[in-house]
C-alpha cells in the first residue's frame, strides 16, 4: 500500500519525569529502581488528611525548560483531573490545566525548521501498576501490585503544535528536545526506564493541503524507533482507512511493540469526563520577576548552540554531511565537552569527532563519565602514530570499563607502535623477499599495497599502523 | 472546672493531671452510654499522656497552656496509631500513620488526648445521624439531636465529660452543634488553623476549631491550634494577636451590626435572645445599628454546590486499594464499586453525585461555575457591610434542637438548619457562637457573632461581654459532676 499523495500531521505530547532530588508535593526521594514502596509517605500516598505542598524546585526546573523552549512563562494554576486508576493514590491527578506555566513557544531542529510549543506544565506521575501471575497481562493476571514510588514525582508534560510531517521529523524532535531537556539537567533522557515518555498525535491528510483529518493519540511509544515505527504504521493504517472511502474514527490507540502495530483503546465517546476544577490545597503559583529573571539568564548552552561550536572547531572548510551528522550524535548525547577538551589538547577536530560520535557514542553512558583529560590524551596517541586505531580502540574500551591513564592502559597491553624507522625496515625486508609482486607495484598495480601491508603486519604482531605501511611503500617506490 | 482553672492547678502542682484524667474518664464511664459521644475513649494513651505531663511538673518543667487538660477529638483528624473513623465503615480498621497538626500542637500545650468524637460521617450532616456507629443524643434532652457535624465534640463539652474539643466547621459544623448543645464553638479565618491531618470534606471551606465551655478556654484553645504550618499551603502566618491575651478589653466604641438576613425565619425564641445580646453589648459600650446583607441568602445554594463539588474529589480516594474496607469483586472497577457502595452512607452517597453532576462537562459553567460567582459576591457584600460595623451579630441556628429523627427524610430541612453559619464559610472569615439562654422548653439558644478575616480579636472581645450578660443556664439533663453546680455560678458572675 503507498501513502503516496498524503502526509502525516503529527503533533507530541511528551512527558518528561524531572530530575529533582525530592518529589513534586512532598519531601519523598524521587528516585528510579529502588525497592517498591519505599520513598512513601502520607503526601504521596495520598493518605486522609495529608496535603500537598510545591516543591519549587520543580517550578524552577519547570520555567528552565520553558525559557528554553522560548515560552512565555506566566503565573500559574494547579487544577485536579479526577479519575479513577488503583495506581493513582487520590484518585485525582494535580495538574495544569487552562492556567498552565509555560505557553507559546517553539523549538528549532538541527536542519532549521521550527515546531511550534503550545504549552509545557507541571503535573505529578503515578505509580506503576505491574500484573503477576496468570498470563501476566492486564485482562488475564491473577493480581496487580502498585509501586508508588513513581507516585507524585513531578513531570513536565511538553505540548508540540501539529507541525510534525514525517516519522523521521517525529524522532529528530524527539531527540532534539531530549539533548535540551538534559542540557538543562532537568531529565536523564531515559526513555527505556520510562523518565521520557512520547505520545504521538497522527492524522493524515492529502498532500499540499491545509485542512486536519481526524486524529488518533498513540500511546505506550517507548522508544525513538517504536515512535517511527508507530507514526509510520499509523500514517499507512489512516491512509489505507481514506482511499478505502471509510472514515478515521477519533481513537486513542495502544502501540503494540511485539505486533508492531497500533490497537484501539478507546473511542471519543468513551472519553474520560475528567471534571477540572483548581486544586484548593494550593495556592497559585506566582513566580516574581526577579527569580524568573535569575532563571531565564542562566540557562546553560543549548544544543544549537553546541553545534556550533562543534561546526568551528572542523574549520572554515565545508562541513560534509557525515561530519554534520556525527555533530548532532555527539551533542545528542552530551559528549561535546569531550570532542572540545581532545581538540584543545591538540588533537585534530574531525578525529576527535569521528572517534566520539562512533566509539565513545556507543559506549554513551560510560563516555559521559569518563575524564575528558585521560580521553584527549589517548586520541593524541593515535593521532601520533604511538597506538594503531585498532590499539587506540582496544585502549579506549578499557577507558571507558575501568578508568585510569591511557600510557598505563596501552603499556600494560603490550601496545607499542613501531617506531618510523622500525616500519621501514620491516617494510624493506617484505619488498626484498617479493622482486616480483614488487615489481608488479611499481608497475602501477596500487591494491597490492593490502598484500605487503598485511604482510608487515603479520611480521609486526599488527603493532605496524596501515597508513605508515602505505606511507613507506609509497616513498620507496619513488 | 474551666480548662485554664484546670491547667493553672497542673502547672502549680496543686493537682495531678493523672486525677484530672481520671475524673474526665468516669465521667465518661458514667454518662457516655446515654450520651454515645464517643467513638473511641482512648484509656491507656490518655494515661500515658497524663503521667508525662504530672512527670515534668514534677521535674520543674511547664508542660504549656493546657497541662493536663483532657481533650476530646472530633473523629476526623488524624491521631496517629489510633482509629480514625470519620464516622465510615470506609476507613474500618485504618490507623493513620501521623497526628494531624492540631493533635500534635494540643500536645504539645500539655493536653491529654481523652477520645475521638462522634460526627456526621466524613462530616456531612448538621444531627450527628448521618454517622454509621449510630447517632449522639443532645445533653440537655436525649431525644434531640446535639446539631452535627461535630455532635459528639459539642455534646461531650456541654455535658462536662471534656472541657474542651476540637471539631471541625465547613458550613456550621463547629457553631450549629455548639449552638444546640449550649457551649461555645469557634469556627476560625480560613488558613489560621492547620488543616493538614484533618481528613478533608470541602478543603476550600473546611477549618479545625474549639469548643470550650467558656469564651476563654476556647480563645485558649484557638491561640494552641492557630499559626502557620508549613505542611499546609493554606495556612497563614500568625498575623492576628493571641485571642486570650486581649479578651477582657471591652466593646466601648465596637461598630456591631444586627444582620436582619441571619434572624430572616429564626424561631421567635432565637430572635429575642439575639436582640437581648445585641443590647447587652450596646450597655457595654457597643455602638449597635441594624444592617442588611441582601446576598446571604443566595449562600446556601452555592455552597451545597461547593462542598459537594470539592467532597466528590475527596472522597475519590476511598477506593478499596490502599486501606479501610475493600470488597473484594473480580476486576479492580468492580471492587472499587463494591467497596464505595457498601462503604459509604446515604448522605455522602448523595453529595458524591450533587458534586460530580455540579462538575461535569457542560454542567461545570451553570452549576459549580457559578456557585464560585456567588462567592465572590458574597464576599464582596460581607467587604461592604464591614466599612461600616467591626463586628456582625445572629442567629447561630434558625431553631434549638430538633428531635431526633425528624428531619432524617427530608434532606433539603436538615440543610436549612446551616442557613445561618454557611456564608461565613464561603467568605473564609471567623465567626462564633455563644449561649445565650433558652428557649421556653429549655433548649440553649447560641448567638453568633462574625467578623472579617483575622477578626478574631474584636470578635472574641465581644463574644466575652454576650458570655458575661448571658442569663444563668440550666444544667443539662445529662451531665458529670465535673461541672456540677460551679458552671451555674460562673456564668452567672460575669
Amino acid at each position: 500500500m503507498s501513502v503516496e499523495g498524503w502526509e502525516p500531521v503529527v503533533g507530541l505530547e511528551v512527558h518528561c519525569e524531572l530530575k529533582t532530588a525530592t518529589k513534586l508535593f512532598c519531601g519523598c526521594r524521587n528516585a528510579f529502581g529502588d525497592e517498591p514502596n519505599t520513598n512513601i509517605c502520607p503526601v504521596c500516598l495520598g493518605l486522609p488528611g495529608s496535603l500537598p505542598v510545591l516543591n519549587m524546585k520543580a517550578v524552577e526546573m519547570a520555567m528552565s525548560i520553558g525559557n528554553a523552549l522560548h515560552c512565555e512563562v506566566r503565573p500559574s494554576l494547579f487544577h485536579r483531573k479526577n479519575y479513577f486508576y488503583p495506581d493513582m493514590p487520590k484518585d485525582y491527578q494535580i495538574s495544569q490545566y487552562d492556567e498552565p506555566i509555560n505557553v507559546n513557544g517553539w523549538l528549532e531542529l538541527p536542519d532549521g525548521q521550527r515546531v511550534g510549543i503550545v504549552r509545557a506544565h507541571i503535573e505529578e506521575d503515578t505509580g506503576k501498576t505491574s500484573h503477576m501471575g496468570g498470563g501476566g497481562r492486564i485482562h488475564d493476571a491473577d493480581r496487580a501490585l502498585v509501586d508508588y514510588n513513581r507516585a507524585g514525582v513531578p513531570l513536565v508534560e511538553i505540548v508540540s503544535a501539529p507541525d510534525i510531517r514525517s516519522a523521521a521529523q517525529a524522532r529528530r524532535y524527539v531527540e532534539e528536545l531530549r539533548a535540551i531537556l538534559m542540557a538543562l539537567e532537568a531529565s536523564d533522557g531515559r526513555m527505556e526506564e520510562g523518565s521520557l515518555r512520547v505520545d504521538a498525535n497522527v492524522s493524515v491528510r492529502e498532500a499540499r493541503t491545509d485542512g486536519l483529518g481526524t486524529r488518533c493519540e498513540i500511546k505506550n511509544v517507548n522508544s525513538l524507533r517504536s515512535l517511527a515505527r508507530a507514526i509510520e504504521y499509523e500514517t499507512e493504517r489512516q491512509v489505507g482507512l481514506l482511499e478505502a472511502g471509510e472514515p478515521v474514527l477519533q481513537q486513542t490507540r495502544h502501540w503494540d511493540e511485539q505486533a508492531q502495530k497500533t490497537v484501539a483503546l478507546r473511542s471519543k465517546e468513551e472519553a474520560f469526563d475528567y471534571r477540572y476544577f483548581p486544586e484548593p490545597d494550593l495556592v497559585p503559583v506566582a513566580p516574581d520577576p526577579r527569580w524568573q529573571r535569575e532563571v531565564a539568564t542562566s540557562l546553560p548552552p543549548m544544543p544549537a548552540e553546541r553545534r556550533a561550536k562543534l561546526t568551528a572547531l572542523l574549520g572554515a572548510g565545508e562541513t560534509t554531511a557525515a561530519q554534520a551528522d556525527q555533530v548532532a550524535t555527539v551533542v545528542a548525547l552530551g559528549l561535546d565537552k569531550l570532542v572540545v577538551e581532545a581538540a584543545s589538547s591538540g588533537v585534530d577536530a574531525p578525529l576527535a569527532l569521528a572517534r566520539t560520535a562512533n566509539e565513545a557514542a556507543a559506549d554513551a553512558g560510560r563516555a559521559l563519565e569518563v575524564d575528558p583529560a585521560a580521553y584527549g590524551a589517548l586520541l593524541l596517541m593515535e593521532q601520533e602514530g604511538k597506538l594503531t586505531p585498532t590499539q587506540a580502540k582496544a585502549v579506549l574500551a578499557d577507558l571507558f570499563e575501568s578508568g585510569g591513564q591511557p600510557q598505563d592502559i596501552a603499556r600494560r597491553k603490550g601496545f607499542e607502535a613501531l617506531g618510523a624507522e622500525n616500519v621501514a625496515a620491516t617494510v624493506a625486508d617484505v619488498v626484498s623477499a617479493h622482486p616480483e609482486e614488487w615489481q608488479r607495484y611499481c608497475g602501477g598495480e596500487d591494491k597490492l599495497v593490502g598484500f605487503f601491508t598485511g604482510l608487515v603486519m603479520q611480521a609486526t604482531d599488527k603493532k605496524a599502523s596501515g597508513k605508515e605501511v602505505a606511507a613507506e611503500l609509497r616513498r620507496l617506490r619513488g | 472546672m474551666s480548662a485554664s482553672e484546670i491547667a493553672e492547678r497542673v502547672r502549680r502542682g496543686e493537682t495531678s493531671a493523672v486525677d484530672v484524667l481520671e475524673e474526665h474518664l468516669r465521667a465518661i464511664e458514667e454518662c457516655d452510654g446515654a450520651l454515645q459521644a464517643f467513638l473511641t475513649v482512648l484509656g491507656d494513651t490518655a494515661r500515658a499522656e497524663a503521667r508525662e505531663i504530672d512527670r515534668r511538673v514534677g521535674a520543674g518543667e511547664d508542660p504549656g497552656p493546657l497541662a493536663g487538660v483532657p481533650v476530646a477529638v472530633k473523629d476526623n483528624l488524624c491521631t496517629r496509631g489510633l482509629p480514625t473513623t470519620c464516622a465510615s465503615r470506609i476507613l474500618e480498621g485504618w490507623l493513620p500513620p501521623y497526628d494531624a497538626t492540631v493533635v500534635e500542637r494540643l500536645r504539645g500545650a500539655g493536653a491529654v488526648v481523652v477520645g475521638k468524637t462522634n460526627l456526621d460521617e466524613f462530616a456531612m450532616g448538621s444531627s450527628t445521624e448521618n454517622s454509621a456507629f449510630g447517632p449522639t443524643h443532645n445533653p440537655h434532652d436525649p431525644r434531640r439531636v446535639p446539631g452535627g457535624s461535630s455532635g459528639g465534640s459539642a455534646a461531650s463539652v456541654a455535658a462536662g465529660l471534656v472541657p474542651i474539643a476540637l471539631g471541625s466547621d465547613t458550613g456550621g459544623s463547629i457553631r450549629q452543634p455548639s449552638a444546640l448543645c449550649g457551649v461555645v464553638g469557634l469556627k476560625p479565618t480560613y488558613g489560621t488553623v492547620s488543616r493538614y491531618g484533618l481528613v478533608a470534606f470541602a478543603s476550600s471551606l473546611d477549618q479545625v476549631g474549639p469548643i470550650a465551655r467558656t469564651v476563654a478556654d476556647a480563645a485558649t484553645l484557638f491561640d494552641v491550634i492557630g499559626g502557620h504550618d508549613p505542611r499546609d499551603s493554606t495556612s497563614l502566618e500568625r498575623l492576628n494577636p493571641l485571642a486570650l491575651a486581649r479578651l477582657e478589653e471591652g466593646v466601648d466604641g465596637m461598630r456591631v451590626g444586627v444582620v436582619v438576613e441571619l434572624l430572616d425565619g429564626a424561631d421567635a425564641s432565637v430572635v429575642k435572645r439575639v436582640h437581648e445580646a445585641a443590647e447587652a453589648l450596646a450597655a457595654a459600650g457597643a455602638n449597635v445599628e441594624e444592617c442588611s446583607v441582601p446576598e446571604l441568602g443566595y449562600a446556601l445554594p452555592a455552597y451545597y454546590l461547593l462542598a459537594p463539588a470539592e467532597a466528590s474529589s475527596n472522597l475519590a480516594r476511598y477506593d478499596g486499594v490502599r486501606y479501610g474496607l475493600r470488597v473484594d469483586a473480580p476486576s479492580a472497577e468492580a471492587m472499587n464499586g463494591a467497596t464505595r457502595a457498601a462503604g459509604f452512607g446515604p448522605e455522602v452517597k448523595r453529595r458524591i453525585m450533587l458534586g460530580t453532576y455540579a462538575l461535569s462537562a457542560g454542567y461545570y459553567d451553570a452549576y459549580y461555575g457559578q456557585a464560585q460567582k456567588v462567592r465572590t459576591l458574597i464576599i464582596r457584600a460581607f467587604a461592604r457591610a464591614y466599612e461600616h460595623v467591626d463586628v456582625l451579630i445572629g442567629a447561630t441556628t434558625p431553631t434549638t434542637a430538633f428531635e431526633l429523627g425528624s428531619k432524617v427524610d427530608d434532606p433539603l430541612a436538615m440543610y436549612l438548619s446551616d442557613v445561618c453559619t454557611v456564608p461565613t464559610n464561603l467568605a473564609g472569615h471567623p465567626a462564633i457562637t455563644v449561649p445565650f439562654g433558652a428557649d421556653d422548653l429549655g433548649l440553649p439558644i447560641g448567638v453568633q457573632l462574625l467578623a472579617p478575616a483575622l477578626g478574631e480579636t474584636p470578635m472574641f472581645q465581644a463574644a466575652a461581654v454576650i458570655e458575661g450578660a448571658a442569663p444563668a443556664a440550666a444544667l443539662p439533663q445529662i451531665c458529670a459532676s465535673t461541672i456540677g453546680a460551679n458552671q451555674t455560678s460562673t456564668r452567672g458572675e460575669r
